[in-house]
């Protein structure tokens, strides 16, 4: 119990504490509101407020919503209840930077390991590294970048609502798939007769209820993977503009970044708040402008997230230069896997839009049989035009 | 109750559950909140809404979900046969229209449907709303809509108020981004693959005859298996199935024979992929790992 913080003696009692807690988890990105503080509060009379993993557990339960969320918590809690002990812990900070009125610690709830490599980020032993996966909690490898590279300074705000516009046209180019059949439905606009005329046979031959049709919307989600290593990095902020914006034009999309190591940064990008959701991959994308493993990063899409988010209705998105350290072969038997799910893949290499580019890296090369569209795009001008080829896939 | 003692009695009942699990059911039984359980298919989240209701003594009522479930296949229809039956009887023995839409229209005309029948229990059961991520998000929004006031309103009948709050569990297999709205109403854990020494006290609570080496060798083996890469990671379910099978062919150590080993792998190899992945000298080399 020595690792406790320790309040200070005005503060007001337990009840604000709890509230100050929301806060900081509120801070750091979890969505919660008063009813929640509420819920909190009644969830604690339930346990053993002395035991602190029990404390933990309940507020886990009603804090969280979803499985990224859950994982974070730990963190997030230990660094509020815990940090007399000087346990470092690595918390994503406050975006805001006037202190927190609610929060009565001794110390800054923020934590203050902020700009070093902390547990967190430190090489680990094999069983944590694929605890971590996908989390943001990345592990360094050897061409690791120790800078942290805030991407908040790579993008504006106003490029963010261009890119939004232009991804919600490429969107809306790749999505509107209609189909011709048509199939019942609640609310359509045609009678379905066949439907009608054997239903009424249980109802004596009365047709007495009306069932309709109409032709369904057959939407295609997007997954969005781009490259963020050392040879993008020029690239990167038309990019990582474009995904911010395909975020928020698309409730149905998925984003992630890779270099090294592969994130799901599509929690992140649902923010509501542009740049603090650019802020927020920031620190998911620890390695930023770092070496290359496309590969390997397809390689886990494939093994991983693609099985849960990647059908035949989906177009896969890869933003790369192709240059990759690993084998080509890795490469091309990921992508294999990804397409036999079904999807459309297309890639988008700003270096083609060189005058003399050909294909030459080993791994691109390899990666072209698989590929649907490969397109030059470097700007939001380019990413602009590509509407008609998305939309005659 | 405590948390502990509500997991010692889901371990009576056969049901090992994590701390974070047990506590969550807790607060969700005492709160009277809905609980929202995510994870991979396999790892007991329908299991443990099957044991709350035995230790209960308490009804199931299950609504599994699909792309396409509506309100009448959820929560009550008109039973359109016996009102039409009903309306030509009357007209033979010359009744008014007023009684006949009066009768028609009343209680035992209605089909009630898992939603219906879960808040009108005289005793409160437990509400399985089972991978809800298959269902549309229109449906998603109704059923917020019960989740949170636990009445039902019929334009013919009126609104009918729950008798009893049931004890809600929605589980997802996470196919799909669930809305905020219905997370926030809800209780969260996420139910992970169970570790060693858990999936050791489940294998012992769900075949107790299986003798102490086997087990542990049954439980090491399946572990090693999950670190694979499959295509589909087999779950707890498989792993009784594959001890099952052991059992029933009446073998004492895996390391025995790879032949009799690698057939009873299709207890928990669901693909082809799979079983081309894991050859017999795969699954002899994870074997004498996992002793």
């Amino acid at each position: 119990m020595s690792r406790v913080t320790k309040f200070a003696a005005r503060d007001p009692g337990p009840a604000a504490r709890v509230a100050g807690f929301i806060a900081h988890l509120r801070q750091n990105g979890l969505r919660l509101g008063v009813a929640e503080a509420e819920l909190a509060m009644a969830a604690l009379v339930e346990v053993d407020a002395s035991r602190p993993e029990d404390c933990r557990r309940a507020l886990q339960a009603v804090c969280t919503g979803c499985k990224e969320e859950a994982e974070r918590f730990g963190d997030l809690f230990n660094s509020y209840w815990m940090d007399m002990g000087r346990v470092r812990q690595k918390v994503i900070p406050a975006l805001s930077q006037k202190s927190n009125e609610d929060v009565h610690s001794t110390r800054d709830a923020k934590g203050q390991d902020l700009g070093t490599a902390g547990r967190a980020t430190a090489p680990d032993d094999k069983g944590d590294e694929a605890e971590s996966e996908g989390t943001g909690r990345l592990i360094a490898t050897k061409q690791r970048n120790f800078k942290r590279r805030d991407l908040r300074d790579l993008v504006r705000p106003e490029e963010i609502a261009e890119a939004q516009e232009i991804a919600r046209r490429l969107g809306a180019a790749l999505r509107d798939r209609r189909s011709r059949r048509r199939v019942a439905a609640q609310r359509g606009d045609r009678l379905h007769f066949r439907k009608i005329i054997r239903q009424s046979l249980s109802t004596g031959g009365e047709p007495l209820r009306l069932f309709r049709k109409r032709r369904p919307d057959r939407p295609r989600k997007i997954a969005a993977l781009c490259d963020v290593s050392g040879s993008m990095t020029v690239y990167s902020k038309v990019f990582l503009a474009f995904l911010a914006g395909l975020m928020r034009a698309d409730t149905a999309a998925d984003a992630y970044l890779f270099h090294t190591r592969l994130v799901r940064i599509t929690e992140a990008l649902r923010d509501k708040d542009a740049m603090r959701a650019i802020g927020r991959m920031s620190l998911m994308a620890d390695g930023f402008g770092g070496g290359s493993k496309i590969g390997p990063s397809l390689q886990r899409f494939a093994n991983t997230y693609a099985k849960r988010f990647v059908d035949g209705r989906s177009v896969v998105l890869i933003l790369s230069d192709g240059y990759d350290t690993e084998a080509a072969e890795v490469l091309s038997d990921a992508l294999a896997k990804i397409r036999k799910r079904g999807c459309k893949i297309i890639w988008l290499n700003p270096l083609k839009g060189w005058t003399d580019y050909a294909p030459v890296a080993a791994g691109m090369a390899m990666a072209l049989p698989y590929l649907d569209l490969f397109k030059a795009a470097n700007t939001l001008g380019d990413l602009a035009t590509l509407e008609q080829e998305f939309a005659a896939l | 109750m405590t948390w502990t003692s509500l997991k010692s009695r889901l371990a009576g009942a056969g049901y090992v559950a994590s701390d974070d699990l047990a506590v969550a059911l807790q607060l969700a039984l005492t709160l009277g909140r809905p609980l929202l359980l995510e994870g991979a298919a396999g790892v007991g989240k329908t299991e443990i809404a099957r044991t709350l209701s035995m230790i209960e003594d308490t009804r199931l009522i299950r609504l599994q979900c699909y792309e396409g479930l509506d309100a009448s296949q959820a929560i009550y229809e008109w039973n359109y046969q016996r009102q039409l039956l009903s309306i030509r009887a009357a007209a033979e023995s010359g009744e008014t229209g007023k009684a006949v839409e009066d009768r028609i229209f009343s209680r035992s005309f209605l089909l009630e449907r898992p939603l219906l029948a879960a808040i009108t229990q005289a005793k409160a059961p437990v509400l399985l709303i089972d991978e809800i991520d298959r269902a549309d998000e229109e449906f998603e929004a109704f059923l917020l809509e019960i989740l949170s006031d636990f009445q039902v309103s019929i334009p013919e009948l009126g609104t009918i108020s729950a008798v009893t709050r049931p004890i809600v569990i929605l589980t997802s297999n996470g196919t799909r981004d669930l809305s905020d709205a219905l997370r926030r109403r809800c209780l969260y854990t996420y139910v992970e693959y169970p570790d060693r020494t858990t999936e050791l006290a489940i294998l012992k609570a769900r075949c107790p005859e299986v003798e102490a080496r086997l087990a542990n060798q049954i439980v090491g083996f399946v572990q090693k298996l999950r670190e694979e890469e499959l295509e589909k990671t087999p779950g707890v379910a498989e792993m009784l199935d594959f001890a099952a099978a052991l059992m029933g062919l009446g073998i004492a150590d895996l390391t025995d024979d790879p032949a009799v080993l690698h057939s009873t792998l299709t207890t928990l190899l669901k693909t082809r992929t799979d079983q081309a992945q894991i050859t017999r000298e795969v699954a002899s080399r994870l074997a004498g790992k996992a002793a």
